[in-house]
């Protein structure tokens, strides 16, 4: 790649306690490209996330967004929201990640307004295309999450991190809580935000299926450490790590007998 | 199946509206305010115009509730000290309920050390009486009601501050805090703009149950003679003036002024157990 990475993680790690959750993680993700982070519960895969967007700083690595370190904590105001511009994220629980007192447009509102100076006019201008963008109606975006389905909420925090404008987004399993037609919706509606505006991804999962249609690259972590990294197509199809075939024949297809899965050697920890 | 559809049923009987009890509760409370408002203005007498002669005779012509042990007006001292009882009591939940839920939102805010920090110094806090501090108060600042005011209030703020961190640190907990985080709010909005507005149904609740509590207590220690003074007219000062009249057999100025008190106070702490009650329900 000719162009320098818009978001470059090298040696992260991070340990709560005595218990390592990320160790030694290095990846490159470049502009307009998705990047997969596989891996069972407990894998750290969060934590990475969480990491990225400053919720948890890391113990040594790292993170370079756009050509400036977000390792530490930010300096200041001005730093803070900068870093909202180049790196956002959508929740896996769409029920906790809305504020329950604040409609989809005073939501949006509010972010525009601690962004920019736009005026008033401008604001509602870009909420209605945030909007559309997502596929949420009039009445929709004028609603409380509590009047809105699981699908419509999550598609409110896509438009809520697709408000700075971010460069980078993270989706922490961010389908995992919707049921399958809801998730192929919401999926057309990242893939197609991503042909629009060139942002690139970082796509946390377990589901193999979510991770094949929307990535890339593939990076399949085990207790906090890397097992294997490449194309995603590759990877799916040819997996090389004994725990990328295991997390393949974890997935029912026809023919699916729990009886054939490998287990892993010990019970996973979280 | 029955189970499910009883749990239905109580559910929305409870959220249909307030019953007779509440109802009653409502109208209680709105006569009390209606009464601190105007209560010194409508007041048929002078509430401090004493005339010996007069003193514990029973209803007479338009004294309608009579004279206490002084010979003052009974009703007009009724009126008039509805507000100086209420204002009382407001300003001590007022303050409680200001400073707890500040105490409450920072802790939760910032976590770890300043929590643990907090959480130590409200269980010191636990150990003083609301009356024991009062009296240390008047013995400091002079008895009146704004020492025995703000010694009951820090003697409730842990209660208070105990309740709204639990809520504080569950809407802390929530992802959308996070999102906002990572949005790049800054810690002050985060707190005045979401944090607190979504535990504010909670604060109101305490605040109500804290002003049944403040009467009570405020009472109390103006029956000590730590509190606001004779011959201002006050509630808990009329109950302390009657105990002469108790004792001789007139217990009408006394009795009047705690029916007033107990209706009050059993109004309030309803709609405020109903308050808390609802808050909590919606918040699962």
């Amino acid at each position: 790649m000719p162009e320098d990475p818009i978001l470059a993680v090298r040696g992260l790690r991070k340990q709560f306690g005595a218990h390592v959750a990320v160790d030694d993680l290095s990846f490159d993700l470049h502009r307009g490209r998705s990047l997969a982070v596989v891996g069972e519960s407990g894998s750290g895969k969060t934590t990475v996330a969480r990491m990225i967007v400053g919720l948890e700083r890391p113990a040594a690595g790292t993170i370079v967004a756009c050509g400036r370190d977000r390792s530490r904590p930010a300096r200041g105001g001005a730093e803070r929201k900068r870093r909202g511009r180049e790196v956002q994220i959508v929740f896996q629980d769409p029920y906790a990640s809305l504020d329950p007192r604040q409609s989809g447009a005073v939501l949006v509102d509010e972010v525009l307004r601690v962004h920019h100076d736009h005026d008033a006019a401008t604001r509602r201008r870009i909420t209605g295309e945030l909007a559309d963008l997502v596929g949420l109606d009039q009445r929709q975006i004028n609603a409380l999450p509590r009047d809105l389905s699981g699908g419509q909420r999550q598609r409110l925090a896509i438009a809520r991190a697709l408000a700075t404008d971010p460069r980078v987004l993270i989706l922490d399993e961010s389908v995992a809580a919707l049921d399958v037609s809801i998730q192929a919706q919401v999926l057309n509606v990242l893939a197609d935000i991503r042909d629009e505006r060139g942002i690139s991804y970082i796509l946390i999962s377990h589901d193999l299926a979510v991770v094949r249609q929307l990535t890339d690259d593939a990076v399949v972590m085990r207790k906090g450490a890397v097992v294997e990294h490449g194309p995603t197509g590759r990877l799916l199809d040819d997996p090389q790590h004994p725990y990328t075939r295991m997390l393949r024949a974890s997935v029912p297809g026809p023919g699916w007998k729990p009886a054939r899965t490998l287990r892993p050697a010990a019970p996973p920890s979280s | 199946m029955s189970v499910l559809t009883l749990d239905i049923v109580t559910r929305r009987r409870r959220r249909s509206g307030l019953g007779v009890l509440g109802w009653t509760s409502l109208a209680v409370v709105a006569v009390a305010v209606l009464l601190a408002i105007v209560g010194p203005v409508l007041r048929p007498f002078d509430p401090n115009l004493a005339d010996l002669s007069f003193a514990n005779v029973g209803a007479y012509g338009s004294h309608v509730l009579g004279f206490d042990g002084q010979g003052r007006d009974l009703l007009s001292r009724l009126m008039a000290g509805a507000r100086t009882t209420l204002t009382g009591a407001a300003f001590v939940a007022l303050v409680a309920i200001v400073a707890g839920s500040l105490i409450a939102v920072v802790t939760a805010w910032f976590g770890g050390v300043v929590d643990a920090f907090a959480a130590a110094v409200l269980d010191v806090l636990f150990a003083f009486p609301g009356i024991l501090l009062a009296v240390v108060a008047a013995a400091i600042l002079g008895p009146g009601l704004l020492s025995a005011g703000l010694a009951l209030a820090v003697a409730y703020i842990p209660y208070v501050t105990r309740v709204l961190r639990g809520a504080a640190l569950k809407e802390r907990a929530m992802t959308y805090v996070a999102a906002l985080e990572v949005q790049g709010f800054s810690a002050w909005r985060l707190c005045l703009r979401h944090l607190l507005p979504n535990i504010s149904a909670l604060i109101i609740a305490q605040g109500t149950i804290m002003f049944g509590f403040a009467m009570v207590d405020l009472a109390a220690i103006s029956f000590l003679g730590l509190g606001v003074q004779s011959p201002q007219a006050d509630w808990g000062v009329m109950i302390s003036d009657g105990k002469s009249g108790l004792l001789q057999g007139y217990p009408l100025e006394s009795l009047s002024a705690a029916v007033c008190i107990v209706a009050v106070v059993s109004a309030v702490t309803f709609l405020g157990e109903r308050l808390e009650a609802r808050a909590k329900e919606s918040r699962r």
